[in-house]
């Protein structure tokens, strides 16, 4: 059973279905607080200033809040990508020059949907159409770090001037690690086969021909898919994010992870590397942490510590990449990270 | 009909192998369905984006899974109506 089945055949009765469903969104979203503030503290009786009741309502009306957002940006942000693919990016950085083509292309990556696992195939095309190894890097290093959920997500939370420092340090890290990485003449650090490979066949553009019932239905189904994968994440940021909520004193994480600690981004990196999440499970987390008083600048770097560098995505482009690469690709990453998050954190303070 | 289904094995592979499954099994057709994993097999067909479906050597589907309704549709336009084999001619659009 697909959502196909369900929906109206007329016009009429898809945008009304579609109505519908913003209107139900945007009540649930509106709702969440009083139905809790009511059933935690009228109905079941409990104290609200009490330490434990903070954290069960930080919880719960958190976990509602962020499933919320997420499932409508997730939405959106499928049904406009549906006009994008990586098919179309290349044929825009083809025949591009290092440069303007690193900017072009950490600019593609994060419009483009792309999955991790396409980042073998789309490399060897990249490479194939002739896109430099350096700009194709650009494009890998973009698309994770620069998320169009987490930007939706840190749209609502935080407001439009961190959701701009946020993008314009992804950029600024992909365009750089993907420039440095070219210069260095990395050609042959690339596994030979790379080369070898000849695009064959006749290319099927995924954007193409899809109807607009089709767009809306894969919305509705990378909704479910995202949320099936995520949720244990979720529970866990959103979990911890209500201990250090309710718990955790204001003084603890500005006296050991202010901005004035020097250390605070190198630990934030060094914890977000090995951990293997995406952009929106971390948010609750961030969030949390950030009420706190920690540093944005130390917050942005761990969130992209752990969405840019994951050891999932480092075995696959090992397929590719040498290892002398690849461990370039890492440190020049995280070395990029690292430097956003200390001059955010000396920009903000 | 020959189908193939080209990804490295993540969840979206497994999905397009399922749906393709079923919509063969809906048309009642004979086809053999095989999985590609191998990445410049995968990258030969002109596939950037997986998963991918290629039915006769023939790539007529790139990065997404679409429904099995879709896909029986695909197969149909291919010449996979019932009964269709490999001796029948490939139909082409």
């Amino acid at each position: 059973m697909s959502v196909a089945d369900h929906v109206p055949a007329t016009r009429r009765g898809q945008v009304g279905l579609l109505g519908l469903a913003a209107a139900s969104w945007l009540g649930a979203y509106v709702l969440n607080g009083q139905v809790w503030n009511g059933l935690l503290y009228d109905v079941v009786g409990l104290d609200p200033s009490a330490r434990l009741t903070e954290t069960l309502h930080f919880f719960v009306y958190d976990s509602i809040k962020i499933v919320l957002l997420l499932s409508g940006i997730i939405f959106l942000v499928t049904v406009l990508r549906s006009y994008m693919s990586i098919e179309r990016t290349r044929a825009l950085l083809g025949g591009r020059r290092e440069g303007v083509g690193n900017v072009m292309a950490a600019g593609l990556g994060v419009v483009t949907p792309f999955c991790s696992c396409s980042a073998v195939p789309a490399f060897i095309g990249f490479v194939a159409a002739g896109v430099p190894i350096g700009v194709t890097l650009s494009f890998l290093i973009a698309s994770p770090m620069v998320n169009e959920i987490a930007i939706g997500m840190l749209l609502t939370l935080f407001g439009w001037e961190i959701t701009a420092i946020y993008i314009l340090a992804g950029l600024t890290v992909a365009v750089g690690a993907g420039w440095v990485l070219g210069r260095l003449g990395v050609e042959r650090w690339v596994e030979p086969f790379v080369f070898e490979t000849r695009l064959g066949g006749q290319l099927v553009d995924p954007a193409a021909g899809l109807t607009f019932d089709q767009r809306i239905q894969m919305g509705v189904e990378e909704v479910g898919t995202i949320l099936r994968k995520i949720w244990p994440y979720l529970l866990v940021g959103i979990g911890l994010g209500a201990v250090i909520h309710g718990w955790v004193p204001t003084s603890f994480f500005t006296t050991y992870a202010g901005a004035d600690n020097a250390t605070g981004v190198l630990v934030a990196v060094a914890i977000g590397v090995p951990l293997y999440s995406n952009a929106a499970g971390v948010m609750p987390l961030v969030q949390a942490l950030y009420d706190k008083g920690l540093p944005m600048g130390t917050l942005l770097a761990f969130m992209m510590a752990v969405v840019a560098l994951s050891l999932p995505e480092m075995i696959l482009l090992r397929r590719v990449l040498k290892p002398q690469l690849l461990g370039a690709y890492i440190a020049v990453v995280a070395t990029g990270i690292v430097v956003v998050g200390y001059l955010f954190n000396a920009l903000l303070a | 009909m020959r189908i193939k289904v080209l990804g490295p094995g993540c969840t979206n592979c497994v999905n397009l192998e399922r749906v393709t499954r079923r919509a063969v099994a809906d048309l009642g057709i004979q086809a053999t369905i095989e999985k590609v994993t191998d990445y410049p097999t995968i990258v030969g067909y002109g596939v950037m984006s997986t998963p991918a479906l290629v039915v006769d050597e023939q790539l007529v589907l790139a990065g997404r899974v679409p429904t099995a309704s879709a896909v029986r549709e695909l197969l149909t336009a291919r010449g996979g109506t019932t009964g269709a084999s490999e001796v029948r001619p490939r139909a082409r659009r």
